[in-house]
């Protein structure tokens, strides 16, 4: 455990794709042990937030501390204090669930000795160790989703970023794998830090929130603080109140278009 | 040195559970043995050359090693559509052990269908002069292996879509492996071609594995070495730099 209070440092972040600024200018901290929610309409600049926080992206600008590290300039320290579920699938199909965990295992450093009795218990919670033998790709969507959290627990990270992580999964499943996320940010003082689209699951297990539109931040606090400020009843309420009623186009990202872009350009 | 190991375990085991790709990518060599190897033979030998088998099979070994390569190196595609690429690149793991360990990999996978082929031209007639050099023509296909491997990283990196595979594979791998003397000789060649065959790297490998096998090498083993070696860790080289600068 590191003497910081604070998991997340963010002063200032920046991205900016070409004349298009994703991310502008935003600012925030998590303190240790929190589950803190991003939440914002599409486009917003969520994504591009956590992959620069996850070393993926690099910021045009601003400054950015993970448990202490600098994910720009100390890319293999900040690597370790987090783990994080992607919002699309990041398995590969082609092998099993357990080889699959086994690969993280490694990548990660976790002891030989840990790792199966770590496998094991991971895989249970999720209710996977009875298809451990089964390729990745013969999963459903929601167990896929499963083995990707056990997977990014698996080292035992002192932040974990979730990517809308509940996106197509059942009630049950939902529940189930938030309760063992509080359980762990409460007992081993893990930080979570995620984003979803679902806000009565955001009123529910967040400590914080922050609610982004068109790259900045635009309110922040405990759920119940923004629904007094906004005098609405529910976190939904105040979050349509804060970001509008328009629809947002779900557009590509700020890089598929720099990327579509590229390919008129000739640059394939 | 586990996590080298972990992806190279990771390649070989992809290799072995996908019994049509281990298939397909026999096929085109084979196809090559068997139309030129038997077809061409008898013009080369009324030619006075000898055996056209005993020139061409280290030809189309490396042919079977180079596409295999390639396709490993290019993987990185596939990872990046399929998303498992994002796991290795958020990893606590500097960037170059990665390429690395996949490196490795794929060049093995490359050699042991090299080896396949090696076989099956034995069963056609190929003959190996001395024995003792066997290894040192593996040493020969190994580095072959190593250089398309790299090849495969760099464009793999370097590109976002699979449309782009098919350009690569015409305009860049095909080229590589007609002009580097795997099914001519270079004697007699128009000067234009001589000088291209000169500068491709493939052609030192080529060589190397001819000259391991039957003892006669126009370049020399330890030029081949040299050279083949140098542009294995070369592109090794620029494969990790453009690997490092993936963002997803």
């Amino acid at each position: 455990m590191t003497t910081t209070t604070q998991a997340i440092e963010v002063k200032d972040l920046v991205k900016s794709f070409g004349t298009i600024t994703a991310v502008d200018h935003i600012s925030f901290d998590v303190d240790a042990g929190k589950i803190f929610g991003f939440l914002g309409p599409n486009g917003a600049g969520k994504t591009t937030t956590i992959k620069m926080l996850t070393t993926t992206l690099r910021p045009s600008s601003g400054s950015i501390l993970l448990d202490g590290h600098d994910p720009v300039r100390r890319p293999l320290d900040a690597r370790r204090s987090f783990g994080i579920v992607f919002q699309d699938p990041s398995l590969d199909g082609e092998m099993t669930a357990y080889e699959n965990m086994e690969l993280h295992a490694v990548m990660y450093h976790v002891p030989s000795a840990e790792r199966r009795a770590r496998i094991e218990n991971l895989l249970k919670f999720v209710e996977l160790w009875e298809r451990k033998a089964s390729f990745a790709k013969t999963f459903s969507g929601g167990m896929k989703r499963r083995l990707e959290i056990a997977r990014a627990l698996l080292h035992t990270p002192r932040i974990l970023f979730l990517d809308e992580p509940t996106l197509g999964l059942d009630p049950q499943t939902r529940n189930h794998i938030w309760g063992y996320i509080q359980n762990l940010a409460h007992e081993k003082n893990m930080t979570v830090f995620f984003t979803t689209h679902y806000m009565d699951e955001a009123e529910r297990v967040a400590d914080e929130v922050a609610i982004v539109d068109r790259g900045k931040i635009v309110s922040r606090g405990t759920p119940s603080f923004l629904k007094e400020s906004t005098k609405t009843s529910s976190l939904e309420a105040a979050f349509i109140a804060l970001t509008g009623r328009a629809i947002r186009d779900d557009e590509a990202s700020a890089q598929d278009r720099m990327r579509t872009m590229s390919r008129v350009w000739g640059r394939s | 040195m586990s996590i080298i190991y972990i992806l190279w375990l990771r390649q070989l085991k992809r290799y072995v559970r996908s019994r049509a790709r281990v298939l397909g990518s026999l096929a085109q060599p084979l196809l090559f043995l068997f139309a030129m190897g038997f077809g061409f033979g008898p013009m080369y030998q009324k030619a006075g050359n000898g055996s056209y088998i005993q020139f061409l099979a280290p030809g189309i070994i490396a042919m079977a090693i180079l596409f295999t390569a390639v396709f490993t190196g290019i993987e990185i595609l596939w990872d990046r559509q399929f998303g498992f690429l994002k796991e290795t690149l958020v990893a606590p793991v500097p960037r170059f052990i990665i390429v690395l360990g996949r490196t490795l990999g794929g060049a093995t996978v490359s050699l042991i269908q090299g080896f396949i082929v090696f076989v099956v031209c034995l069963l056609v007639g190929f003959r190996v002069h001395q024995i003792a050099f066997i290894p040192v023509a593996f040493v020969f296909m190994f580095l072959i292996a190593m250089f398309f491997t790299g090849l495969g990283t760099i464009m793999g990196s370097l590109i976002q879509d699979m449309q782009a595979f098919p350009l690569i594979m015409n305009f860049l791998v095909m080229p590589l492996f007609f002009f580097s003397g795997a099914i001519f000789p270079l004697n007699g060649l128009p000067r234009a071609l001589h000088i291209a065959i000169r500068l491709n790297p493939l052609t030192y490998g080529i060589d190397g594995v001819r000259g391991a096998f039957s003892t006669v090498s126009t370049f020399g083993l330890g030029m081949d070495f040299a050279l083949s070696g140098i542009s294995a860790t070369v592109l090794f080289f620029i494969g990790s730099y453009f690997f490092s600068k993936i963002e997803i």
